[in-house]
């Protein structure tokens, strides 16, 4: 064990890290109050008009629309296939299993840049040209390896005698499947499809090579931020977009702890 | 009428049976075949990977042996060196390449810096309740806003902004490093930590108590134990935590854009302008062969290192 003083110091140190890792975003929740549409610290007052202004922007309705859509079915599809996987790689002994995990995580250990133009170039070889569908395909590419990931590790946990009991009793695969497997992952199905949710919502690199004329609401904030426009409504979406981020992160968080 | 009414009471149970037996009949095939259930739960994911990104992904770095025609802007299929040399030959894709790695090299760094006593305190020091909130909260930021995150810095960094109000207070001089490689450094650094606290906490975690005993019942002092015991066994989760810093950094072209000062274009700006802008895919496809064959050699090594087990 290291010695008191080093422990010490090191206490101190991970508490710096943490003022690190939240100040900035402690800064973007007293902005999105700013009284003033002038961007200056310390802030002269607070109001929550900037809020009211944010809401009325149809913009940003369409956007953040737009964005729950899309992250909604990219989701669907990501738990489908992910889980479909998560179960090939579980249950079967084939060729190429080992390179299964590898591929699926392929999208997001890349470069970011390379994600999207090879989906970009897939879409302008298809003719298919850009479109809600394109970003919902692109989202779920990436989104496939956080369910994958979640369930392979709770199937890994689980005794396989479970399901050969059920077997035992008379219960077909898909009935066994139904009331044995699909209850015991249903936790990590879960915090893995509300993390692929997250990871969507927030979604820029990629999506700026697969969107066409549609706005989703990371594109609409990095677009405002860029041209220096409503900066005041953008702290506002920022806070917004960060608490709604954590909420469910924290519940997948639990969900995963308690079946551990 | 009748003839219906009867026909459909009787065709009811016939169905319902004819489905009990194609259902168990099916089962019966998945279990006496279980490649027909591998095929079902293996074939539709693969085929989404194979077909809409691998496949792309191959084309695309075909794509990169191809030119663009200057009059039409169509694709020529002609094989050519042409987009490559025209990278080596220039200094400043050259320099924008190397200031991409050079990034992704000092901010891999820096997050190993300050990510190493963090994880080691909370996996080997703080008590079993510390470490399950620590870890939570080093998981917020992660899953959160980026864009909320860089746009923070921006406001912190910015001339009438947080650094400088906190300078001034205690007599310093402004310090206008808004938009600047700098910037740039701090928020990439800020952004990918917790991409390195969380390998690192897996590894040092693991490793069982009994060797830091042993270690200094060999008389072993704390320094020398780390040295050699603890930094050894947690390499692999370094290494893991290295690849996702690195490969975030190097496949970024926000961040340069929203904090970078003028001439601080990143890899993936100029990928981004050629797909876009400019429609010259294959030099945009060549130019991304870049960070592709870095994070090639980085996996390779990183695998040697035995990275995998710790990701």
């Amino acid at each position: 064990m290291p010695s008191r003083f080093a422990r010490i110091l090191l206490a101190l140190w991970s508490g710096i890290v943490l003022a690190f890792l939240f100040g900035p975003i402690a800064v973007i929740a007293l902005y999105a109050f700013n009284a003033s549409n002038i961007q200056t610290w310390p802030i002269p007052g607070f109001s929550l008009r900037w809020f009211v202004s944010a809401w009325n922007n149809r913009e940003i309705r369409a956007a953040l629309g737009l964005s729950l859509q899309a992250g909604v079915i990219a989701t669907a599809i990501a738990v489908v296939l992910g889980t479909a996987a998560a179960f090939a790689v579980h249950r079967f002994r084939f060729v190429g299993r080992e390179a299964v995990s590898f591929v699926v995580a392929l999208p997001i250990a890349l470069p970011g840049i390379i994600t999207g133009m090879a989906l970009n170039s897939f879409f302008a070889t298809a003719g298919t040209g850009l479109s809600f569908g394109t970003i919902v395909v692109g989202h779920a590419t990436f989104c496939i390896v956080v369910v994958y990931n979640s369930v392979l590790a709770r199937l890994r946990r689980l005794p396989s005698s479970l399901g050969e009991a059920s077997q035992d009793l008379g219960a077909d695969a898909w009935r066994t499947f139904r009331l044995v497997t699909l209850p015991l992952i249903s936790t990590s199905l879960i915090s893995g499809a509300i993390l692929a949710f997250a990871l969507s919502f927030d979604e820029v690199i990629v999506t700026t090579f697969t969107a066409g004329a549609q706005n989703t609401l990371p594109l609409w904030i990095f677009g405002a931020i860029r041209l220096g426009q409503r900066l005041p409504e953008v702290n506002v979406v920022v806070l917004i977009v960060t608490a709604i981020t954590f909420v469910p992160v924290l519940l997948a968080y639990r969900l995963s702890q308690r079946s551990g | 009428m009748p003839l219906t009414g009867s026909g459909g009471r009787g065709a009811k149970p016939a169905t319902i049976m004819a489905s009990i037996t194609l259902h168990r009949r099916l089962s019966a095939a998945l279990w006496r075949r279980p490649s027909l259930a591998l095929t079902a739960t293996l074939v539709p994911p693969l085929a989404w990977f194979v077909l809409i990104y691998l496949g792309a992904l191959v084309l695309l770095f075909i794509t990169a042996f191809w030119s663009v025609d200057a009059l039409t802007g169509e694709i020529d299929r002609t094989w050519t060196f042409e987009n490559f040399s025209r990278i080596l030959g220039s200094p400043t894709y050259r320099a924008i390449a190397l200031r991409t790695i050079g990034m992704a090299a000092a901010v891999t760094i820096t997050d190993a810096l300050i990510a190493y006593p963090f994880a080691f305190f909370m996996a080997r020091i703080a008590g079993p309740k510390l470490r399950v909130t620590l870890l939570t909260l080093v998981l917020l930021p992660l899953w959160s806003s980026y864009l909320a995150r860089v746009y923070a810095w921006r406001l912190i960094l910015a001339h009438d902004g947080v650094l400088n109000w906190a300078l001034n207070s205690i007599g310093l001089p402004d310090l206008d490093i808004g938009y600047s490689r700098w910037a740039m450094w701090i928020v990439f650094s800020y952004i990918w930590l917790p991409f390195m606290i969380t390998p690192l906490y897996t590894a040092l975690e693991r490793i069982p108590h009994s060797l830091f005993e042993a270690s200094e019942d060999l008389g072993a002092r704390s320094w020398r134990t780390f040295g050699r015991v603890v930094l050894p066994l947690s390499l692999p989760g370094l290494v893991a935590g290295s690849i996702f810093t690195f490969s975030l950094t190097l496949g970024d072209y926000i961040t340069p854009v929203l904090v970078g000062g003028p001439g601080s274009d990143f890899i993936g700006n100029v990928v981004y302008a050629n797909v876009g802008i400019a429609n010259n895919v294959p030099f945009a496809a060549a130019y991304a062969a870049i960070p592709l064959i870095v994070m090639a050699l980085y996996l390779t090594l990183a695998r040697r290192l035995g990275a995998s087990d710790a990701m």
